[in-house]
């Protein structure tokens, strides 16, 4: 019976029930993702595709495509990296003391608060960066128009709103910041003990055995957190579509001014409801160039975790 | 330039435990002291209150007195940092920085130093101490390879290059060879031979063959019972120690009645 039912088996090896539940089961999970980001990116494609070759005079915003899609797609570049810049130092320095610098008490506090920042809803830090930050941010703006205008990041003229560039990469970096920390406090506490004794061992205070052992080690860690909160940044809408004060087609270096360029998940959000016909097409091409922005970074963070794979310990 | 270390009265606690009670003992400069004795009595312990390093264990501390050349360890102008530059240790399982190249393992202390180096310098450095621990033959041709791609042996050999690079007064060694296979075991009894004319060094194992080859003095450690703290049996010349100890429970261990 056995032997017809299942001819080619090796001798000895038994293929139980809960192996083949769980390997039929994890199989179609992984085939089913594959269907789901298949079906996105066709559907981007379908109705796109007629989006990117539409006619100016067929859109509402009487341009072709490209010379649209281009201040969006610098914007969207420029508020992403500008939060990340900022926010991963900071990530990387709070999960640092987190981990290895507060009393234990402590840290498990901050890092509950942490992770109580990654609860608040994107449209409360709209609010936040509307109503708190950008007021008392312009200050400050004036301040960089003055003394680092010579910067071409700070040339100015200052906003009198505070609803620049800058203020939404604040909230941006906010809105990134716990999960880049957890990530990072996370790997920082799974560095092995034997590489932290052999820092301390050769004299190092706690910042260079940070450096000897903690961050080495935790190298591709970082990199991978800092590209789920690039990740985020690039897809974030709704804080960044209140915030931010918009001038259509902007293509500046300047974060403090009030022309700023919108981003294409702000952008869409905010042109969407009015849209119609090959209007409708040419925001969901620029979602498909969101789609490939963010595939793209994603691929680019690989390759650098994995260039120096050999030097990474896992060997 | 190695210094001698007088310990008297030591105490170590983990919090309220007490883990080792009352070690009183010599160490002379320029020789080699081997710690025996059963797994839990506190070898590691008392060896890491030599540099300080069971500081970083959270609730670990010490009562009493560690001179070091006179000098008390535990003086309030003593930062454990420089304890630890001036006090080398190697661990029981090779611990060489994974993501650095053999070269820049070696040059790890030196660059805590932070003193600006001539690469030609730094060369020099780097071929003395993987010299000095009896792996530059094997390695000179890569030293820009990863250290954790060498073998166990090799590896532990890079930490003891590590180690010495940055010229310590004395050197720790806590089971250096108890992950080793036997040849790599023996290159390594042989360099703590060649470094005890420049190095203090004490040494902890489990290995009797290994004491008898390698100290000048031998140190048996025993506890009484689980939970009660560890202590110092005996201390003296490791022929004595072997052939003709004072107390019954050395012998006992050392003819591996026990432990
Ligand atoms: N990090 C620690 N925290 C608490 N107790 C410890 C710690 N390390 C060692 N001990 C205790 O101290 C005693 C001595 O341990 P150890 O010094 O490692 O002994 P040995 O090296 O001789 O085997 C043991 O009872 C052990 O449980
Ligand atoms: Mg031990």
């Amino acid at each position: 019976m056995t032997s017809t039912l299942a001819p080619r088996r090796k001798r000895g090896t038994v293929v139980r029930a809960g192996d083949r539940i769980f390997s039929g089961l994890s199989t179609s999970a992984g085939i089913l993702i594959l269907l789901v980001l298949a079906g996105v990116a066709a559907f981007l494609t379908i109705e796109g595709v007629p989006g990117i070759l539409a006619n100016p005079d067929e859109v509402k915003s009487g341009q072709s495509f490209w010379p649209y899609v281009w201040p969006l797609v610098y914007g969207t570049l420029i508020a992403a990296t500008v939060a990340l810049i900022i926010a991963t130092p900071v990530a990387v320095g709070v999960a640092l003391f987190i981990s290895h610098y507060s009393p234990r008490k402590l840290g498990q506090i901050l890092g509950y608060l942490v992770d109580l920042l990654a609860a608040v809803p994107s449209v409360v830090y709209g609010l936040w960066g509307i109503q708190f930050l950008a007021p008392n941010m312009v200050p400050v703006y004036t301040w960089l128009e003055d003394n680092l205008g010579f910067v071409p990041f700070f040339a100015g003229p200052a906003s009198a709103t505070g609803r620049t560039i800058m203020t939404a990469c604040i909230v941006l970096a906010v809105m990134i910041l716990p999960i880049m920390t957890a990530i990072c406090r996370e790997i920082f506490l799974q560095t092995p003990r034997l590489h932290e004794e052999a820092a301390l061992a050769l004299g190092a205070t706690r910042w260079e055995m940070a450096r000897l052992a903690i961050f080495p080690y935790a190298r591709s860690g970082i990199v991978s957190a800092a590209m789920l909160g690039l990740g985020r940044a690039l897809g974030e809408t709704l804080a960044v579509a209140m915030v931010l004060s918009v001038t259509a087609g902007t293509v500046t270096a300047n974060l403090i001014s009030s022309t700023n360029p919108s981003t294409i998940a702000a952008n869409i959000a905010l042109s969407f409801g009015e849209a119609s016909g090959k209007t409708v097409n040419v925001l969901i091409a620029s979602g498909l160039v969101l789609f490939v922005i963010t595939f793209l970074v994603n691929f680019a963070a690989r390759s650098v975790v994995d260039r120096r794979k050999e030097f990474s310990g896992a060997n | 330039m190695a210094k001698s270390i007088d310990v008297s009265d030591l105490n170590i606690y983990y919090g309220d435990f007490l883990a080792v009670e009352d070690v009183t003992i010599p160490i002379a400069a320029k020789s080699v002291t081997a710690f025996i004795g059963p797994s839990g009595c506190g070898k590691s312990t008392f060896l890491r209150s030599l540099n300080r390093m069971h500081e970083v264990i959270r609730g670990a501390r010490v009562e009493g007195k560690v001179l070091i050349d006179g000098q008390d360890l535990y003086g309030a102008d003593m930062d454990p940092v420089n304890v630890r530059r001036m006090i080398g240790m190697v661990f029981q399982r090779p611990n060489p920085f994974p993501t650095m190249s053999i070269y820049d393992n070696v040059l790890a202390g030196q660059k805590l130093n932070s003193k600006r180096m001539k690469k030609s310098e730094s060369d020099d450095i780097v071929e003395r101490s993987l010299r000095s621990a009896g792996l530059w033959a094997e390695v000179k041709d890569r030293l820009d390879r990863p250290g954790s791609g060498l073998s166990g042996g090799q590896q532990q050999r890079l930490c003891i290059a590590r180690a010495i690079s940055v010229e310590p007064e004395i050197l720790l060694m806590d089971e250096p060879c108890s992950a080793l296979d036997p040849i790599s075991t023996s290159v390594i009894e042989d360099l703590i031979h060649e470094l005890k004319s420049q190095y203090t060094i004490v040494i902890v194992t489990h290995n009797m063959q290994q004491a008898a080859r390698v100290s000048d003095e031998t140190a048996f450690f025993n506890l009484s019972g689980v939970g009660k703290p560890g202590r110092l049996i005996e201390v003296g010349r490791t022929e004595t120690i072997f052939s003709n100890p004072t107390d019954p429970a050395t012998e006992a261990y050392i003819q591996g009645r026990f432990g």
